[in-house]
């Protein structure tokens, strides 16, 4: 490798680190991408030059593919609406796995002398980035909505243990052997293929962003293996970073939910004794916006829950600008975030700093459970599962023991809703039925402006 | 390269990972995540080096593919990311505590 080469490679490795350090503090997030991206520019440019590259044919390749590749994600990136976001980064991790994946291909298909540490660390980081690849790929279809059912059958796991044993075989096969075949290898990856879906097929939409971490961490794995084959330090340190980042992440994500990794990946959602929940008694008790105008406007405390909801109907903006006339009024304000809010976690944050509301009005979930007893009004704004309160009290609810925000302690509940379906993982929630809830249909915008129109009005 | 050597590179840097992400705040998990998914876009120069060397057809054609998703990986992470985080730059000054 030339001496510009390595030296490239070094800085990005640098940048690499260093950005992701900048990223990890609000005040200089911002820089932090611009640094890793001029590692990642440097990197790229001075691969150019590396002395394995040769005929022009391949250097034509090489460009034609950056430039169409990059130009089709740079497109999307940049029209991609802001609630779209999480499974565009699936989207884009599920690309990472496939390269890393095809780049094992290539040595693979090469069959040229590799040592066997070398062989085996191809075929692991082939079967990883290909996992990483079809689940990430599965990952963006429920996100996106183009695939909304969680599909499961009997006996699922002891299927997709087989098709991994079989894996591991066919794996070992291709690394300890020198003459494997060109259909062990296609079989190899049309498993590795399979076995991502099969195991993404039956996560329910709410853990889709541990899984989406999971892959992420999975594919900074796949790239650093891959790096030691090729020889590549700069893929094989910003890979391994990613990875160990990515599995502390994933950890952290989990944690949030109070859903063990293990939980999430082989024990399906929705397979609690009775699946269904306790029945729900009561009934959803509907109001007008002009009341809740009333309700909000004399009240001491008032602390706001959004949700994927707000998120969908672009209220954020609306709803900052009824914060800002109750604050003018007097009346205290709080945001209230749970951790898993929106897709993903911080989901929510980066809305509401998209409208402009201040961190110090943003409240965890650890730090404003216990003012809700105090509360008068707690308004939902599109949120469900995460104040639904079988969470705590329902043994035999599929979401049992994951931590809510505590809602239904306040004096009064406003739930913003479209209509009167469940939520995302398809939980009947019993916060709505409660005696102090209230039900404002609509969409969310719409009623933040009446609301608006109705706290001004008095 | 040496595999010993190897060993230690693969030791440190996921020590660093780990340091690096062990204090982030909750609202900077999923820029960070997409951060991070950005940076394994680093893959692409796996990508042109395979490709750069590959001799018959069906090596050119996976060395193709992975070329494109390498670099859909690092342009597209590097535009939600930076977008997601131009946010966070921004909402300080324009949101009146």
């Amino acid at each position: 490798m030339s001496f510009i080469v390595q030296v490239s490679y070094f800085a990005a490795a640098v940048l690499f680190i260093y950005g992701l350090k900048r990223m990890s503090s609000p005040l200089h997030a911002r820089q932090g991408i611009v640094w890793a991206g001029i590692g990642m520019v440097i990197a790229t440019v001075a691969t150019l030059l590396h002395p394995a590259l040769h005929g022009w044919l391949n250097f034509l390749l090489i460009i034609l593919g950056i430039a169409i590749g990059g130009y089709l994600a740079w497109i999307t990136g940049k029209k991609v609406k802001m609630t779209d976001m999480p499974q565009m980064v699936a989207l884009y991790n599920g690309m990472g796995g496939g390269a890393a994946a095809a780049i094992a291909g290539v040595e693979l298909v090469r069959m040229e002398e590799m040592s066997t540490t070398v062989q085996l660390l191809a075929v692991i980081g082939a079967s990883i980035g290909t996992i990483a690849f079809s689940g990430s790929l599965i990952a963006y279809a429920k996100l996106q909505g183009l695939m909304r059912s969680t599909i499961r059958f009997p006996k699922q796991q002891y299927v997709n243990a087989t098709v991994f044993g079989v894996l591991v075989i066919l794996g070992l096969i291709i690394a300890f052997s020198s003459t494997y075949s060109m259909n062990t290898l296609s079989v190899f990856f049309i498993l590795a293929l399979l076995f991502g879906i099969m195991m993404t097929i039956p996560i329910g939409g709410g853990d889709m962003p541990v899984v989406i971490s999971l892959f992420n961490a999975l594919t900074g794995l796949a790239v650093g293996f891959e790096g030691f084959v090729l020889e590549n330090p700069a893929m094989m340190i910003a890979g391994t970073v990613v990875g160990s980042a990515g599995i502390l992440l994933t950890q952290l994500m989990a944690k949030a939910m109070n859903r063990p990794i293990s939980n999430v990946l082989f024990s399906n959602f929705g397979d609690a004794p009775s699946g269904e929940g306790q029945a729900v008694t009561g009934s959803m008790k509907p109001i007008e916006a002009s009341d809740v105008a009333i309700m909000m406007a004399f009240a001491e405390k008032v602390v706001i829950i959004p949700g994927y909801g707000m998120a969908v109907a672009q209220a954020q903006h609306k709803v900052w600008e009824l914060v800002k006339i109750l604050k003018d009024r007097g009346v205290t304000v709080k945001f209230a975030i749970h951790p898993v809010a929106g897709r993903m976690p911080g989901h929510m944050n980066v809305l509401l700093a998209e409208a402009g509301v201040p961190y110090d009005i943003i409240y965890d979930l650890d730090e404003i459970n216990e003012e809700f007893p105090t509360t008068d009004v707690v308004l939902v704004i599109g949120a469900n599962d995460v104040v639904n309160p079988a969470a705590r009290t329902d043994p035999s609810s599929p979401i049992y023991g994951m931590p809510i925000l505590n809602a239904d302690k306040a004096k009064n509940v406003i739930v913003i809703k479209r209509g009167k379906g469940t939520g995302f993982s398809g939980i009947e929630n019993h916060l709505f039925f409660g005696d102090n809830t209230r039900m404002l249909y609509g969409d969310a915008t719409a009623m933040a402006n009446d609301l608006v129109a109705g706290v001004k009005e008095i | 390269m040496d595999g010993i050597i190897a060993l230690y590179i693969f030791m440190l840097a996921a020590f660093t990972g780990y340091e690096v992400i062990s204090k982030v705040p909750v609202i900077l998990h999923t820029p960070l995540m997409s951060g991070s998914n950005f940076v394994h876009g680093i893959v692409l120069v796996g990508a042109m080096v395979a490709l750069g060397h590959a001799q018959t057809t069906t090596e050119m054609i996976i060395g193709f593919i992975a070329v494109v998703l390498g670099a859909g990986n690092a342009a597209g992470g590097y535009v939600v990311t930076e977008r997601m985080l131009e946010m966070f730059s921004t909402s300080p000054n324009k949101g009146d505590k």
